[in-house]
């Protein structure tokens, strides 16, 4: 049985604009905040995770650099918007496969300013028809052929949701990302902390109906970082790092398994299900038993489906789940407290651990005003098309 | 024997079949029946690698749609992206022939399998696309 893993130290930075950093900078920050939080130093780590998509290659390498260069392995990874969640999960494997006894995990991304991650140029039409790619296309597609848009691509998603199960209209998803940003005001570090009106919401700027601008993950700056170390180790450290220690008591990371009609449009439900049921028979607790879950909210359609993929309601229930109040901060079944994607930000690969720092911080006992309180068991998930999904669920330690 | 010939036709995908009767194809598994729309090396469900041409069906339901509003820089907006149920595989395209709003675009409103010009190019050969009306 391999050993149990925990998060001793772990910090995001400010999500939004840092104009004054670059990426190797913010990246540092959250580096040299998730040793100094864990009470350790590089000199400990046995292993270096690091994940960003749209910097230059090799940023684990960069990133030592300036906080320490001790000669461990870098794991540089890419899974899309779960890049966080993977380096995370990479250094969990690695303590328990017994390779080392504490690493530090780190994602980072500039995205300030930037515009529609995919479907966000197209080259126009060539001068001659010539047929190019898998599908033999002989113009761009984009448009033609539906949408390679994010907010049109997870539009679909929630609309084949409301669909399949009744109830979803426009009005309930805009109710969504009413509640997020509600929650948002509380959270100093998110990009935007503003409350807006349902009516506000629904009367933005239309992206891809029914998602309004703030209906989207916002593109913004930031990186979070976690030290991780194995059980054994964290026994003989102090008793106050063993207390606000959190155990990981599941991470699991999940690909998309063939679906009919995933070709055309991501199929984010059966990944999603798949690894929230492996994450809740490893960690020997249910959904009803969580606290609060952080959960993948890059647009208000999505929110709604991943209710259901995470078993917060039974099957086909999530309209009545969020109409009963449940995933509202005091209702049974906080979800994204930290104001989610759509108001905290989406710096891609730093989403998959500041979600889990957020949890953390309700477990410790430290999230100050947005405090779940007594939150003992908590979950953070995240999903990147392509497609993988992670989910950790954590623990309030018990040392 | 001069005939002037009809401008030369291509489809804008090669899943797209002209002529007459146009429909879409797919490479079917020959051993467990999923289709994809592109080529694959092996079945993504059942890893076999025999696949054989099937036509879809030109009739379907809207499973799923969006109004994209805002899309890169060329692509003419709003326009509705649509997930096709064509009994029973999946057709990703655009809804046509029809007001764009969710008042004239309905889940699980009938459509069907239309073709229209999208341009000629510089020989004059006309790329011919692909969308679904109401049917």
């Amino acid at each position: 049985m391999a050993e149990n893993v925990w998060i001793l130290g772990i910090t995001m930075t400010k999500f939004g604009k840092h104009a004054d950093k670059d990426l190797v900078d913010l990246a540092s920050l959250a580096a040299m905040g998730a040793l100094s939080d864990a009470g350790v130093t590089m000199g400990e780590m046995g292993i270096m995770a690091a994940g960003n998509l749209l910097g230059s290659p090799g940023i684990g390498q960069a990133i030592q650099k300036q906080v320490g260069q001790t000669g461990i392995p870098v794991y540089n990874v890419s899974n899309a918007c779960a890049t966080g969640a993977t380096a995370l999960r990479t250094v969990v494997m690695a303590i328990k496969a017994g390779e080392c006894d504490m690493g530090i995990a780190v994602g980072v991304e500039k995205l300030s300013g930037a515009g529609l991650l995919a479907g966000g140029s197209s080259k126009g039409d060539g001068k001659v028809w010539e047929p190019k790619g898998r599908y033999g296309a002989v113009a761009p597609t984009d448009g033609r052929v539906g949408t390679d848009t994010m907010p049109g691509t997870f539009a679909q998603i929630g609309m084949e949701y409301g669909h399949k199960y009744g109830g979803a209209d426009f009005e309930l998803f805009a109710r969504i990302s009413e509640k997020n940003h509600g929650h948002s005001v509380l959270n100093p570090l998110a990009a935007y902390s503003k409350r807006f009106t349902l009516e506000e919401i629904m009367g933005d700027m239309m992206i891809a109906y029914p998602n309004t601008r703030p209906m989207c993950s916002a593109n913004c700056d930031g990186a979070a970082a976690a030290v991780l170390v194995s059980e054994s180790k964290l026994r003989t450290l102090s008793l106050e790092q063993q207390r606000r220690a959190v155990k990981v008591a599941a991470s699991v990371l999940t690909t998309d398994p063939f679906e009919e009609a995933c070709q055309i449009l991501p199929d984010v439900n059966t990944l999603t299900r798949n690894a929230a049921k492996q994450a809740y028979e490893a960690a020997g607790v249910g959904p009803e038993d969580l606290d609060l879950v952080e959960l993948h909210d890059c647009f208000a359609t999505a929110e709604l489906v991943h209710y259901d993929n995470l078993m917060l309601c039974e099957v086909g229930g999530a309209v009545d789940f969020f109409n009963s109040g449940a995933p509202f901060r005091d209702g049974k079944m906080p979800v994204n407290v930290s104001g989610g994607l759509q108001s905290k930000g989406h710096p891609i690969s730093a989403t998959g651990i500041a979600n889990v720092w957020e949890v953390c911080h309700h477990l410790r006992g430290e999230a100050g005003d947005r405090q779940i309180e007594g939150a003992k068991v908590g979950l953070a998930h995240v999903i990147g098309l392509g497609s993988a999904c992670g989910v950790h669920v954590l623990e309030k330690s018990s040392l | 024997m001069t005939e002037t010939a009809a401008p030369a036709q291509v489809p804008l995908v090669d899943y797209l079949v002209l002529g007459a009767d146009p429909h879409l194809i797919a490479n079917e598994c020959t051993s467990c029946g999923a289709r994809f729309f592109d080529r694959r090396n092996a079945c993504a469900a059942c890893f076999k690698s025999e696949f054989k041409s099937v036509a879809i069906a030109t009739a379907g339901s809207v499973r799923a749609y969006t109004i994209v509003a805002f899309a890169a820089p060329g692509v003419p907006v709003p326009f509705a992206a649509a997930t096709i149920d064509c009994g029973g595989t999946s057709v990703r395209a655009n809804i046509v022939n029809t007001p764009i709003d969710p008042q004239h675009i309905t889940l699980g409103m009938s459509v069907q399998l239309t073709t229209f010009p999208i341009g000629a190019d510089e020989n004059g050969t006309e790329a011919i696309g692909f969308g679904f009306e109401p049917a």
